[in-house]
């Protein structure tokens, strides 16, 4: 159940990718002969496939190796495309690393950066990204749906303010694309990062959507060379990846409104019935805009970590992957005012494609009881619990 | 139709063995190398497997290998990141005028910014003088970059001797190695390098994987960040099933590029004979002793590369007329021109790479339609007919 940190290759997935890594091999750059036309046939077939599920043209998919390529291909190469413009861009305190991290090496380079605070719900508020905007400012970036809470930004509102006072509008989709319903027009986001690993295609392989028109967007990109990708991003394409990323967003795209509604009814029982058998647990983030699969829980006076230990056979975790080497509590639960004690005592729970009922189930019962032993053990609950029954 | 495939250098088929030290990262292992559950563990030890196979292969130690998404995001990443690291020692560059793209568009990218960069010339085998480096480093100078060895011409160059040379001054030294890791024995000590690009897909392994070696106590600035992967150095989720492959290949590589390495050159020596004996006003092109094992390339007169290689393809056999990154942009390649062959001659450019699937039958269809393809397109040529005309 840690679904936002990667996913299993759906096996419809696997099998349109096996043929490019044996007789269809070619090279999507070899112009000249049938092997190179052959791969650039497929990869022409999922970009088609991964725009459509955005409402985007083929020509706006740029392959990167992931969403974080991605992040960094459109945060640095704006700034550097358009420094004549402004160095001013805003973003958000609870974005994922790979946003924070280049922001903060650009405030280096003398790139000035508001961060956006959160309310308590995790959601932030357009007039707030109004009230930052200045004449400098050249771009915002908020993600579409948070890595650890999974709640969802108000992206279209945000995008029409960009779009009023003509800023782009950079949106980290890791989390949400291919799980929420995206229309970059509608929304009015000019630049869009996404990886197929979130969405039960392979890693390796990821995008970023530019906007081609109204206006056309240029960057200077991080990759060079052989000016693959419209020169936006070189290298020899991962054939086999890009075919599978395009048959798992078909797939995305497909059955989508069916999952979510299944998901959010399998997160809903996980949540009651964990709300049901504990006290104090606090959930984390709105409780609604959220994505289907997410649930992010604190339970007081235990440690997440120690929980996690007590669920060996078991696949949950406190929060990000891309941290977890960090012993610090989430930076992105900080952000929301959960105090310290409680942002230790996290859990994020992201259901998936191939979670059943069962599955639920069987975990809420075992986080339960493993929260309860370590309670039972915590002199902190006790003494709590005493000056309660006192009250 | 039986098809002979002499364009390796462009796409090699998956090695059987990569495949099957993939599949699994890609179904039930399919875990976050992060993630400190169950579920992370094979993963992040299968990265590690991998990350000492490349190592042996080329003779470097597992904390030096750092996996990227391509050679050329790893020689984006050593030049970009060298240079920005070190702008406060000085900003000139030295590179050879016959590097990959991914080499010489950074560096151009660092010129328009404000770096120098010094552009070697090379001889009319392709190779960049040693002497040449000496002469130009300067305080400056804080990167030399110079490739191990080119796939259109397959020349090597003499990377150990300017290795000394920088090593001497204190500067650092990169070096492409996309077309020679896994295709020729490397001990990247002996070479002296301080850093390297490498590529899975020329040895077998998958597209979509590449490393960046980086010799310890080198500092420089990563240009993809936000993630403690890779030391930090390169940040995004491993692309697990990749690195199995990659690991896999190079693993297979250097069991096997020894004897494989004799046989291709074998291979090529038989092409190359054969076509220089049966078509008059062709040329080899690149350094006949110092070269790649499994790459022969030539200039024909009074030819279209471009041409060739379609007439080729009608008979089955798939080649290439220059570098398959190039070949949408280019009709002369600038590796050629660096090299001082005229631009008429260039143009017949045809670059036959060969793989472990190549037999001596492949090098024997080759032989036996090439001459008539040469033929039929020089017949429509009026520059060939006014020739043939001139040495009548």
């Amino acid at each position: 159940m840690d679904n936002h940190s990667t996913t299993p290759v759906d096996p419809r997935v696997l099998t349109v990718m096996l043929p490019y890594f044996s007789e269809r091999f070619g090279n999507a750059a070899s112009a000249s002969h049938a092997f190179g036309w052959e791969a650039q046939r497929a990869v022409d077939e999922a970009r088609a496939q991964i725009a459509r599920l955005l409402h985007a043209d083929s020509e706006e998919i740029t392959f990167t190796s992931g969403a974080t390529e991605s992040n960094n291909l459109a945060l640095k190469g704006v700034v550097q495309r358009y420094r004549e413009k402004g160095r001013h861009i805003i973003t958000v305190a609870t974005e994922h690393k790979s946003v924070l991290d280049v922001a903060k090496r650009l405030e280096e380079e003398g790139v000035e950066v508001t961060y956006l605070p959160v309310a308590s719900d995790g959601l932030i508020s357009p007039d707030d990204v109004a009230a930052a905007m200045t004449d400098k400012t050249i771009l915002i970036s908020v993600m579409l749906a948070n890595n650890e809470i999974g709640v969802i930004q108000p992206i279209a509102e945000i995008g029409e303010i960009a779009r009023r006072r003509g800023v782009l509008l950079h949106c980290d989709g890791a989390q949400g694309v291919g799980k929420i319903p995206v229309d970059v027009r509608e929304m009015g986001i000019d630049l869009l990062s996404f990886s197929a690993h979130k969405m039960y295609g392979p890693k390796g392989i990821g995008a970023l959507y530019v906007r081609k028109q109204s206006p056309r967007l240029r960057l200077v990109p991080l990759i060079e060379g052989g000016g693959h990708e419209r020169g936006m991003r070189s290298g020899t394409l991962n054939v086999p990846a890009v075919v599978g990323f395009g048959t798992a967003c078909a797939i995305c795209e497909k059955e989508m409104p069916m999952e979510g509604i299944r998901l959010t009814e399998m997160r809903t029982r996980l949540k009651d019935q964990i709300f049901l058998s504990l006290e104090e647990v606090s959930l984390n983030g709105h409780p609604t805009r959220r994505l289907p699969g997410n649930l992010n829980m604190s339970f007081a006076y235990v440690e997440g970590e120690s929980v996690l230990m007590g669920l060996p056979d078991i696949a949950l975790s406190t929060g990000s992957a891309c941290t977890s080497a960090a012993p610090e509590p989430s930076y992105v639960l900080r952000a929301l005012g959960v105090p310290n004690s409680l942002a230790h005592a996290s859990l994020r729970f992201g259901l998936g494609r191939f979670n059943t009922h069962e599955e639920v189930d069987y975990v809420a019962g075992r986080v339960t009881q493993v929260v309860r032993r370590l309670r039972e053990a915590s002199p902190l609950y006790e003494t709590a619990k005493g000056a309660v029954q006192r009250a | 139709m039986k098809f002979t495939y002499l364009d390796h250098i462009a796409a090699t088929p998956l090695l059987p063995e990569a495949l099957e030290a993939m599949l699994p990262y890609l179904t039930e292992h399919f875990g976050n190398p992060k993630s400190r559950h169950g579920l992370g563990t094979r993963p992040r030890l299968r990265v590690a497997e991998a990350r000492q196979a490349v190592a042996e292969l080329i003779g470097a130690t597992s904390p030096e290998i750092f996996f990227t998404a391509s050679g050329s995001e790893a020689n984006n990443m050593a030049i970009k990141g060298v240079v920005h690291a070190h702008k406060k020692k000085g900003n000139h560059i030295i590179a050879s005028g016959v590097e990959h793209f991914s080499v010489a568009h950074p560096l151009k990218r660092l010129e328009r910014e404000g770096y120098r960069v010094t552009w070697l010339p090379v001889d009319r085998c392709g190779r960049v003088s040693p002497l040449d480096v000496e002469r130009t480093i300067c305080p400056e100078t804080t990167l030399v970059s110079i490739m191990h060895a080119n796939n259109e011409i397959g020349t090597i160059q003499p990377v150990s001797e300017i290795a000394a040379i920088t090593q001497k001054a204190g500067v650092y030294f990169h070096s492409d190695m996309v077309a020679t890791a896994g295709i020729i024995p490397i001990d990247i000590g002996v070479l002296g390098v301080d850093l390297a690009a490498i590529s899975a897909q020329s040895f077998g392994g998958p597209k979509g994987v590449g490393v960046l070696y980086i010799r310890r106590g080198v500092r420089l600035a990563p240009i993809i960040e936000g993630g403690v992967q890779e030391d930090g150095r390169r940040a995004g989720t491993e692309n697990v099933a990749g690195i199995s492959g990659m690991g896999a290949a190079a693993l297979y590589a250097k069991a096997h590029l020894g004897a494989e390495g004799e046989r291709l050159a074998g291979l090529c020596h038989l092409l190359t004979q054969g076509l220089l004996k049966q078509v008059p006003l062709l040329h080899a092109t690149g350094d006949p002793h110092r070269r790649l094992p499994h790459v022969a390339s030539f200039a024909v007169e009074f030819t279209d590369g471009e041409a060739l290689i379609r007439t080729l393809e009608q008979h089955g056999i798939f080649a290439a007329s220059g570098s398959s990154c190039s070949a949408d942009a280019l009709k002369i390649s600038p590796v050629l021109t660096a090299m001082g062959i005229p631009a008429n001659i260039a143009q017949g450019a045809v670059v036959f790479s060969l793989g472990a699937g190549t037999t001596e039958a492949d090098i024997s269809t080759l032989l036996s339609v090439f001459p008539e393809c040469v033929e039929r397109l020089r017949q429509v040529s009026p520059l060939y007919r006014a020739h043939m005309r001139r040495v009548a």
